[in-house]
């Protein structure tokens, strides 16, 4: 019981004085994330929308190998992207591995299935009445999709939400690609872990509820969102 | 119909945007608050020409090096322990260098060698060490420094090992007495050292009183102290975590617990994208009369006894 108070007390403290590295690494572990998110919609609404949209064959077949991808356990998106990435592998030469854009790759990697399926869920809830009536006002090609996608928007920010959320909390892939390099790939998770190995369990729970806490509000920001009328 | 809705739809994809774009700022910033060496982390693999290097050290450095960033694969006891936490930013304002360090298993430090995926090791396995000399792998191979292992455990002491000399007959008498034993079963250097222990001691561990965590030192002596069980490990990271723990050095002192840390230049020669000039300036730091008198006095303060014992050169 000390121990957790203790952590907590700490916690506040590094918030507080403003620990440099703290910050650091909260600043990163949210552009990473962030960044990997955005990646993540680029591809994902597009492709979730065709998915909805199209009919072509093997498209069950597809739409079950992107469920599937939902649940793509980190460290499998690690070790691919590490192959990849090593000096000895095809895209060694770009000199990627541990660094943060290595974590934002694994991370897209992660977030963009969750993406896909929820966008494409999301697409195929709309009425097919309204879309058809949509199509009979005359819509443009480009005024019918944005219609989809604005009538689809609650569950497409829970897309966003939940593709955010699985990718800030993975420690696998991040330690597999980004190596938890001091000043440069060390995120909220990785140096949770090692503190923890360190044996600083108050700094290990400190920045746990840091990491909460910034999922907390980055959440309830995009919920604020989602329920606005 | 479709302007009033197309404008609601706009404001919102205004807002999304805008959280990213304070998301990313936000980072962007916080960036310029990395001490020492400001490299943009984002950058990193575009060439950064202009790492500062600080000139606290004579002429020879005076340059900001061609290949900034050193990858250096090590054990997981430097870092737990807080050492390369002490030396690597004098290294760093020393030379301009970047130091990416990668702490896993000597196993894994010592693969990663083999494959060229770093440029230079600080390990403790010497006879594996040795493959890697033969093979070439590695160009230079330098003692550093050492400590010992030690094997801890509970303190009602269940195998009745405490105060034994031998590491094998302690061993023998957990595997008999079938008290908990946690491994590494990492293939990092200290498992390496177990295993040859218990094939010492003539004994296949196996059963439910051997368990293997997979995980590094700490981490495994975390779970011994929880699980009121036996383990081998590096001195330390008992030291730098022994405030936490409830389990005790129960052997010690043998000579055949020596632990023995070298550092290794991955041969340039062999992987041509190795930072061969980096990973010289890192060897070099760690036998530096300097760097070894800073490792002699590491921990002194906090534990009352060094960490580390210091060897180049020996």
């Amino acid at each position: 019981m000390d121990l957790i108070l203790e952590g907590l007390r700490k916690a506040f403290y590094m918030l507080l004085t403003g620990d440099p590295e703290v910050f650091q690494i909260t600043f990163l572990t949210l552009r990473v994330s962030g960044t990997a998110t955005l990646i993540s919609l680029l591809i994902g609404v597009p492709l979730g929308t065709l998915l909805a949209l199209t009919n072509f064959p093997g498209r069950r077949f597809f739409i079950s190998i992107v469920n599937t991808g939902m649940g793509l356990p980190p460290v499998v998106a690690g070790l691919w992207i590490s192959m990849f990435l090593w000096r000895a592998g095809p895209l060694g030469s770009l000199d990627l591995m541990y660094t943060p854009t290595a974590i934002i790759i694994a991370q897209a990697v992660i977030a963009s299935p969750i993406v896909v399926a929820l966008t494409s869920a999301a697409i195929q809830q709309i009425d097919p009445k309204l879309r058809l009536q949509i199509k009979a006002l005359g819509a443009t090609k480009l005024q019918y999709l944005w219609f989809l996608i604005k009538e689809a928007r609650f569950s497409l920010l829970a897309a966003v939400i939940a593709g955010f959320g699985a990718v800030v909390s993975e420690v696998g892939a991040s330690m597999m690609v980004g190596g938890n390099v001091k000043g440069l790939s060390r995120v909220l998770t990785t140096a949770t872990v090692m503190e923890v190995s360190k044996g600083n369990f108050d700094v290990a729970i400190a920045l746990s509820a840091i990491l909460v806490l910034l999922a907390y509000l980055t959440t309830l920001g995009l919920t604020i969102l989602q329920q606005k009328r | 119909m479709f302007n009033g809705r197309g404008m609601f739809m706009k404001k919102w994809f205004v807002v999304l945007a805008s959280i990213f774009v304070l998301l990313l700022a936000g980072c962007g910033a916080a960036t310029t608050n990395d001490s020492g060496s400001n490299t943009e982390p984002l950058d990193n693999q575009s060439e950064p020409a202009e790492t500062p290097a600080k000139k606290s050290e004579p002429a020879a450095d005076a340059e900001a090096p061609a290949k900034p960033s050193i990858i250096l694969a090590t054990t997981t006891s430097t870092q737990d322990s807080g050492l390369l936490d002490a030396l690597i930013p004098d290294f760093e304002k020393a030379t301009g260098y970047k130091v990416k360090t990668i702490a896993v298993g000597t196993g894994k430090a010592l693969a990663m060698g083999e494959q060229g995926e770093a440029d230079v090791l600080l390990t403790h396995a010497p006879a594996s060490e040795q493959k890697l000399v033969d093979n070439k792998s590695v160009s230079t191979y330098e003692l550093v420094m050492h400590n010992d292992f030690v094997v801890v455990g509970p303190k009602n002491d269940p195998a009745k090992i405490k105060g034994m000399k031998s590491p094998s007959e302690a061993f023998k008498a957990i595997a008999d007495s079938e008290s908990l034993f946690v491994s590494r079963g990492d293939d990092s250097g200290t498992n390496k050292k177990e295993l040859a222990i218990w094939k010492n001691a003539g004994i296949e561990p196996s059963g439910k009183w051997y368990q293997e965590s997979g995980s590094g030192m700490g981490q495994t002596l975390n779970i011994a102290s929880e699980k009121d069980g036996y383990s081998l490990t590096d001195r330390a990271t008992f030291l730098a975590l022994q405030k936490n723990l409830a389990v005790e050095i129960v052997v010690e002192g043998e000579e055949s617990l020596l632990n023995i840390y070298h550092v290794m230049q991955v041969n340039p020669e062999k992987f041509p994208k190795v930072n061969a000039d980096g990973a010289k300036a890192f060897s070099d730091f760690m036998i530096d009369p300097k760097t070894q008198d800073k490792i002699g006095k590491f921990g002194i303060d906090k534990f009352g006894q060094p960490l580390f014992f210091p060897d180049a050169g020996k």
